[in-house]
């Protein structure tokens, strides 16, 4: 079973569709569950930094997403679940983040129209298993005004350019996150919905 | 590279797809998730539904469309028409709306726009400016489809909403609006060049040149076009063929 963490913000029912129609079993959970059973556990992303954060604080979501990830089951953050991620944020002030992997999260300081909308191009890094059948600089959706920018470059998977190079994607031991939305970037998005439930029933399977 | 945007507009009146010239002489025009199937399938880099429904015991239609659309489809969408407080900001990010487009609530209180922004992120939200040319030499913001003007100058209040945290504006030009004769360019420049968000040009298109247009004269971010994509005049695909061969970065 893989759960997809509903924290109050947005429609989750795709991303839980997505996995159902490659056959692996989904569902929206609001409140934490046992972690046991699971295969898999994503990270969405709607809303401000913040008042996401403590959305998730409220609702025991944090420790949950802390002993998941430390149960080396993988993990998949979502745009705003990318960031959550990390150390902090600048977001209406500074904000803590999760501060699961090193790294600061900042708004674009470009000569370009800010937030960053539409479908951009991600460019890898390094092998990713998220990535896999899927051709480089292929185009995914953002819609994001912040960035992150991991302390250990190697955990970033692919860049994309706006005004600069900045992380889209990483992979750390069993933690994947993508700063686009796979679910909302047509055929080529739900390719890396298919190949994260590959990975959570590989990693069942063992 | 960040591809240029290619948007189809749906107007909905409870629940179905409308078309009309100047907000008069309506026709059914379909289903709206059939349409967004359609425009899925088709690769549109997102897809606008704007809610025209005039009677306010039918406005709820629309949460359901939007529920509706967003468990069938993997395009962004964005809802505007009709939203006038936050709570119905969230109930249709709930619903499934990936933004929400504020337009007469934002003018009759701006501070909307400012809590939508805190709660969601600049991102989801998108002010749509329906401006109009004056014996000025300048642009005033109207509402209520067109019929009044609100004496706010276009430029400043487009100003005044990336201040207060609009992420996106959508820019409709109510001379060129149902025209066919392309978009007013002067007025899209002008406002694109004013702010530092993304600006989206709507109102006139009635050939694919008007669309290139709006990228190379008007600077805009993301082009809209309603009829011509409708009534399949043209497809997407041979707008973005075309956007390519004339130098416009546009998704593969």
């Amino acid at each position: 079973m893989i759960q997809i963490i509903d924290y109050g913000r947005g429609n989750l029912n795709n991303v839980v569709k997505s996995f159902m129609n490659f056959g692996y079993q989904a569902e929206i959970i609001d409140q934490p569950k046992s972690i046991k059973d699971l295969s898999g556990l994503v990270l969405p992303g709607v809303g401000a930094f913040g008042d996401s954060m403590d959305s998730l604080n409220e609702k025991g979501f944090t420790s949950y997403i802390r002993d998941y990830i430390a149960s080396k089951k993988p993990f998949l953050g979502i745009c705003l679940g990318l960031q959550l991620i990390f150390e902090e944020s600048d977001e209406f002030g500074d904000q803590k983040g999760m501060g699961v992997l090193k790294g600061r999260v900042t708004r674009f300081d470009i000569d370009e129209k800010v937030p960053h909308i539409g479908w951009n191009q991600a460019e890898f890094k390094k092998e990713s298993r998220l990535f896999k059948g899927i051709p480089d600089e292929s185009y995914f959706y953002f819609v994001h005004s912040y960035y992150v920018t991991p302390e250990d470059p190697s955990v970033t998977t692919t860049t994309s350019h706006y005004g600069i190079d900045f992380t889209s994607a990483i992979e750390h031991e069993n933690i994947y996150a993508t700063q686009f939305h796979p679910e909302k970037s047509q055929k080529i998005g739900l390719e890396v919905i298919k190949n994260f439930g590959e990975l959570c029933a590989h990693h069942t399977s063992r | 590279m960040l591809a240029k945007r290619i948007i189809p507009c749906l107007d909905i009146d409870q629940g179905r797809v409308v078309k009309g010239v100047n907000f008069v002489n309506l026709v059914d025009a379909g289903d709206p998730l059939e349409n967004a199937m359609y425009y899925d399938g088709e690769g549109a880099d997102e897809i606008i539904f704007l809610d025209i429904t005039a009677s306010s015991d039918r406005r709820d239609i629309i949460y359901d469309m939007a529920r509706n659309v967003a468990d069938n489809i993997y395009t962004p969408f964005t809802i505007g028409g009709g939203l006038r407080t936050v709570e119905d900001m969230i109930r249709m990010v709930k619903a499934g709306a990936d933004k929400v487009s504020l337009n007469s609530a934002a003018v009759k209180n701006p501070e909307i726009v400012r809590d939508g922004a805190r709660v969601f992120g600049s991102q989801c939200i998108v002010v749509s400016i329906d401006a109009k040319s004056n014996n000025k030499g300048s642009f005033d913001v109207y509402v209520k489809g067109g019929r009044e003007n609100t004496g706010l100058d276009a430029l400043e209040w487009a100003k005044r909403v990336e201040e207060l945290g609009a992420g996106e504006i959508m820019l409709t030009s109510m001379d060129r609006d149902g025209t066919r004769q392309g978009y007013d360019l002067e007025l899209t420049q002008r406002v694109s060049d004013a702010v530092s968000i993304p600006v989206i040009a709507s109102g006139g298109v009635g050939e694919k040149r008007h669309l290139l247009e709006g990228f190379t004269k008007g600077k805009a971010s993301a082009v809209l076009a309603a009829s011509i994509f409708h009534f399949r005049e043209i497809s997407i695909q041979e707008v973005r063929d075309y956007l390519r061969e004339n130098k416009i970065p546009v998704k593969s």
